[in-house]
């Protein structure tokens, strides 16, 4: 570890803002990024489960008509 | 191989090792950079911008090239995976432009004074970014989207005109921006305490645009084969 102590290692003799910032507007994207393919898998994923189900209900109703 | 079921099954399996890799290889080089490296001797702290910046920069021109070559791919064999792959690229390689050029602004500005100014690798790295939101846009104005395809594939063929200009522009025109400090040939100019974690950012920031392609494609693939049999029994098993 560079720094001595947490404080130095947020200031960074007066280049703190810049860095922290540069290093949160890459990690936000890259977060976001990761997570909205995810998503949309898992939402179609549910979609298509909740479709069997409406398709198998329909089915067992036909039969016990 | 351009085949969906089989395509979603090996991705599937990549992506549950991918994602954890990617995520802890981020982290420890974000860490390594950031707190154990040591400063730069003539610019202090802020040249720790470079485990970003670079990085981004570095990926997003392959990831181009990636995206270009799946257009040629698309375009001369009509293989609908390397469409797939073309759009699944785009607003990755569009992403990783941005934080290049945003990471390179803050950075610019406690060290040349400036956070913009009209350089010849600036200028060439925003156009790259036209390219990426270019063909992003191109793709959703058609209505026909096999034309689309087509269309955005011979974009981006176009655009790779960009890629070697860029990459030359330090040198080309010699004005605010650095040349590069790591070199294929010879002697980086760069010592190993900041050349590793440098090295460490670049595979991470490559493991991140192959595991963001693969998720959009993924969910392209769901998309386009919801009513599939092969995906519809997928689901039934788990």
């Amino acid at each position: 570890m560079y720094f001595d102590s947490l404080s130095a290692v947020w200031h960074m003799d007066g280049h703190g803002f810049y860095v922290w910032l540069s290093y949160a507007l890459t990690f936000l994207p890259v977060a976001i990024m990761l997570w909205l393919p995810i998503r949309r898998q898992r939402q179609l994923w549910q979609w298509i489960v909740a479709e069997q189900r409406r398709v198998d209900s329909r089915h067992v109703d036909a039969q016990s008509k | 191989m351009g085949s969906p079921p089989w395509f979603f099954r090996f991705s599937g399996a990549v992506v549950q090792w991918l994602l954890p890799i990617t995520i802890g290889l981020l982290l420890l080089g974000a860490a390594w950079g950031l707190l154990v490296a040591p400063p730069d001797f003539r610019q202090g702290n802020s040249y720790r911008i470079i485990y970003i910046h670079v990085p981004a920069a570095v990926v997003a021109l392959v990831g181009y090239y990636v995206m270009a070559l799946a257009g040629a791919v698309s375009l001369i064999w009509r293989i609908k995976m390397a469409d797939v792959t073309m759009r699944a690229a785009a607003p990755v390689g569009a992403v990783l432009t941005a934080v290049a050029l945003v990471t390179g602004a803050i950075w610019g500005k406690p060290t040349w004074g400036t956070w913009w100014v009209w350089d010849a690798r600036i200028t060439s790295m925003l156009i790259l970014l036209f390219l990426y939101l270019g063909v992003m846009a191109l793709f959703e104005a058609y209505e026909n989207k096999t034309a689309a395809a087509r269309a955005c594939a011979v974009l981006s063929l176009v655009g790779t005109v960009n890629i070697p200009i860029i990459y030359k522009s330090v040198d080309w025109w010699y004005s605010l921006h650095q040349p590069a400090s790591i070199k294929f040939t010879g002697e980086s100019a760069i010592d190993s305490s900041m050349l590793y974690p440098l090295l460490l950012m670049i595979t991470a920031f490559y493991c991140f645009f192959a595991l963001t392609v693969l998720l959009n494609m993924r969910a392209e693939l769901m998309w386009n084969h919801r009513e599939a049999n092969w995906l519809q029994q997928m689901v039934r098993k788990v």
